[in-house]
């Protein structure tokens, strides 16, 4: 096995992990009016993913990383010719990102209300336009002889991509709600339970159409196993979901997220990008790489580091394993939304011995 | 056109992003100093020390992050020939600052933020230390990658595939130019932070108010910023040489020094065009250049009409100078603004010491608060003196920051993402700017209560919650 189908595993591996893993955050966060009717469900939903949810993000930046380094052709093709999407992805990460973070610290409803809308949105965008994306990737896209991109906005926007976008949408939203099933008590776990079969049809007929258009358009044969394998988790994490089995169901949603993604990766290899243009002008593992020493380089350091990384990140969800109740949210600590004029009696807080 | 829309973007974007990073570094170390205080001392001052600082941060934190990922993808959005060229060098630090530095410092962080009730007391300390060896860490490869672009070593150019291609990846890291900048990066992070604590310390000590909290941490932060600012000068001049030794037109002008001359004086200040014709009116420290540049006072240093001519034969004709006033003047402010925050330390001390008979005069609180833009104000000239006078080069001598532009973005994309990133940005500043005053003026949390509640099976409320 050559060094440039290694890295061309390990970056799929690094889009796995991030699926995967924001995957659920996206759900949590698309799915978070629909299972938060009051502040305090919404606090247990958004307080599930907390603690991890910008580790989960780091797995972007390191499959960006990871594409610069070892592929810097497709980096650059890829991230200048979906510009615009990539833009829209950016603004939605970033408002996202200071949601969570900055919702709680004003004690006002409309200050969290405007928050939560960033929340939602910012978690659809994305969810959708990784989808979109990577039909894109899989099926091609116009490339010159330079591995420029000759396209548009619009050149990104067809129906297999859209569909594809719907997938990754409906797949992400139902990951979301198997981990919320799984991770609350009360009422938004009895809504997360009720909305899986509700979002499971419609992500086993999208997600299960692109499968099988990408299958027959782009697929090679051994692809058709992960597609198989996705189609079967998909359904049984409904149905197991209905049955009760909540830990089951998050586990089989996770499976169908990594089928999919390996069948992408799957359809894709040996491209990086194809092109529509003309074959000739496709970036392949082979064009579009890294010297062979810089690939060794990185190699090692992903040898060595990749472990300690998964073990102290999973240590985390063992750390937060337990169940996010309605009793365990603590009362708003946020400031009043208008400064008010100083309450603070100056003499409270400065002799020693107040205590 | 659409080059100096994507240099307008990518100024905008990272002197943004870096008005937070140092803050992030410099203030994760003295959160994790102060909460190594309570450990070890059971000091309830220093827990609230903590709670206080730590929450700042945090929100601090929240903004270096999302500015962070759009570091990450310019690169091959608006300078996709640049990527092509650099990846094979460039590309290896900015991957393994993600797996090395990113992982540690968001996983660690979550641990700290959520885990005050989950983790024994000294692993929830380490989280926050872990958390703080990987922001700096990522200051690490991040300055090694640029200091590749500022002194190519470790690589040769295939001319071939049209890129350069890396030998040694030991050299790229072990960079004499990667050292001196993350020695000065590092000690101007603790500037930063230092002066950040002060000022708000200051605040709260002019009004009488937390005295219990804001005296220990006006001390550390004192002693902080005198401590970094000498550091930052040591680093600085070791720099400067650096800098005359593999950028010679950056030094030159940096002065607007364009004859060589032997020995060559600093202007403190100077009213003209500094184009190189006769000056009005300036302030000469004489020998001072000479000394920053060569360590001697009456060393040589090489004007910017000898230098652009020497490299028009080295690299075929052009125009090789930067901008000068833009290098003269952020040069300048960068000193000004650092022996500023210095001096700020110097008097804070000796008003501060042990023996002092009086009280601290208002005048200095308020002196120290008004210096709270000094080390961020520092931190944005000097970048923008070390990345503007590296042009016309975004890699020195090897290639050029106009080659670079992704030519298949058009304008019209460029300026929906620059005026997207420039309101986004300004709205999230007026956003964050209100939680930082609002939080850093409600002062930190009462004093804990003695006696915990009883180690019952009670469920009670998690302490931390989004």
């Amino acid at each position: 096995m050559a060094l440039t189908d290694i890295w061309f595993l390990l970056i799929a591996v690094l889009w796995t992990g991030y699926f995967v893993l924001e995957g659920f955050d996206f759900g949590v966060g698309m799915l978070l009016p629909l299972v938060g009717r009051t502040e305090n469900d919404r606090r247990v939903a958004i307080n599930t993913i907390g603690p991890v949810w910008d580790g989960n993000e780091v797995w972007l930046l390191v499959a960006g990383g990871a594409t610069f380094a070892a592929f810097p052709e497709w980096y650059a093709s890829l991230f200048s010719g979906f510009y615009l999407a990539l833009l829209l992805i950016l603004v939605a990460l970033i408002a996202r990102g200071v949601a969570f973070e900055f919702r709680g610290k004003i004690n006002s409803d409309r200050w969290r209300r405007n928050w939560d809308l960033a929340i939602v949105v910012g978690s659809t965008v994305p969810a959708l336009l990784w989808g979109v994306a990577f039909a894109n990737i899989v099926q091609g896209v116009p490339l010159d002889e330079h591995h420029q991109y000759t396209g548009t906005l619009l050149t990104l926007l067809n129906p297999y991509a859209l569909l594809g976008g719907l997938a990754t949408l409906s797949l992400f939203a139902l990951h979301g709600a198997t981990f919320l099933a799984l991770k609350t008590h009360g009422d938004v776990r009895v809504r997360a339970n009720a909305l899986v079969p509700r979002i499971g049809v419609p992500a086993i007929v999208l997600g299960g159409t692109f499968l099988v258009w990408t299958f027959f358009a782009n697929g090679v044969l051994w692809t058709g196993l992960p597609v198989l394998v996705a189609a079967g988790a998909l359904v049984a994490a409904v149905l197991i979901a209905i049955g009760g089995r909540e830990g089951w169901a998050f586990v089989l949603t996770a499976l169908a997220v990594v089928a999919v993604t390996v069948a992408l990766f799957g359809s894709l290899y040996p491209d990086v990008l194809p092109s529509s243009t003309n074959p000739a002008f496709s970036l392949t593992t082979a064009n579009a790489s890294s010297t062979p020493y810089t690939l060794a380089i990185m190699s090692w350091v992903a040898l060595a580091f990749t472990p300690l990384v998964l073990a102290y990140q999973a240590w985390t969800f063992w750390v937060f394993r337990r169940r996010i109740s309605p009793s365990d949210i603590p009362a708003p600590t946020g400031l009043a939304l208008v400064a008010a004029t100083p309450a603070v009696d100056p003499a409270a807080d400065t002799g020693a011995h107040a205590r | 056109m659409n080059l100096d829309l994507a240099r307008w973007q990518f100024a905008i974007t990272t002197v943004y992003h870096f008005l937070f990073v140092p803050l992030t570094i410099g203030l994760s170390l003295l959160v994790a100093g102060m909460q190594t205080a309570w450990v070890r001392s059971g000091d309830d001052r220093y827990l609230r020390m903590t709670k206080f600082w730590g929450k700042l941060f945090l929100i601090n934190f929240a903004m270096g992050v999302v500015t962070g990922i759009v570091q990450e993808f310019q690169f091959g959005m608006n300078w996709s020939d640049y990527s092509r060229f650099v990846g094979d060098i460039f590309g290896a630090p900015l991957a393994i600052e993600g797996l090395l530095a990113f992982f540690l410092e968001s996983t660690f962080l979550g641990l700290w933020i959520f885990g005050w009730d989950r983790l024994p007391k000294k692993l929830h300390l380490a989280c926050i230390w872990l958390a703080s060896i990987g922001t700096v860490l990522s200051a690490y490869f991040i300055l090694a990658a640029n200091s590749w672009m500022q002194h190519p070593v470790g690589s040769v150019v295939n001319t071939t595939r049209g890129r350069a291609e890396l030998t040694d990846f030991g050299a790229v890291l072990t960079n004499s130019t990667a050292v001196g900048a993350f020695a000065h990066t590092i000690t101007a992070c603790f500037v930063t932070a230092g002066v950040f604590v002060l000022a708000i310390s200051a605040w709260h000590l002019a009004r009488d108010q937390h005295t219990e909290v804001m005296r220990p941490s006006l001390r550390m932060a004192l002693v902080t910023v005198l401590i970094a600012s000498i550091g930052v000068v040591i680093t600085g001049d070791l720099q400067a040489r650096l800098m005359t030794e593999q950028q010679p037109m950056k030094m030159a002008a940096a002065e607007a020094l364009y004859d060589t001359v032997a020995p060559a004086s600093f202007s403190v200040f100077t009213i003209g065009s500094l184009d190189g014709s006769e000056e009005i009116w300036s302030i000469r420290l004489p020998g001072v250049l000479s000394f920053m540049a060569t360590g001697s006072f009456d060393g040589t240093v090489e004007g910017i009409n000898q230098l652009q001519q020497q490299e028009a034969q080295a690299y075929g004709p052009g125009n090789y100078m930067p901008v000068i006033p833009m290098t003269y003047w952020t040069f300048r402010l960068m000193i000004g603004f650092g022996l500023l925050a210095g001096l700020l330390s110097v008097i804070g001390l000796w008003l501060t010491r042990r023996r002092a008979t009086q009280q601290v005069p208002r005048w200095y609180y308020r002196a120290a608060f008004a210096g709270l833009f000094l080390p961020f104000a520092a931190n944005s000239v000097g970048w923008i003196f070390t990345e503007m006078g590296r042009q016309p080069w975004s890699v020195f001598g090897l290639f050029r920051t106009a080659d670079g532009v992704s030519t298949s973005v058009g304008v019209a994309s460029v300026l929906t993402s620059l005026i997207v990133f420039t309101l986004l940005y300004g709205v999230l500043a007026v956003v964050d700017g209100v939680l930082m005053v609002r939080y850093a003026k409600a002062g930190p949390p009462p004093p804990t209560p003695l006696t915990p509640v009883a180690d019952d099976d009670t469920p009670r409320p998690m302490t931390v919650a989004y």
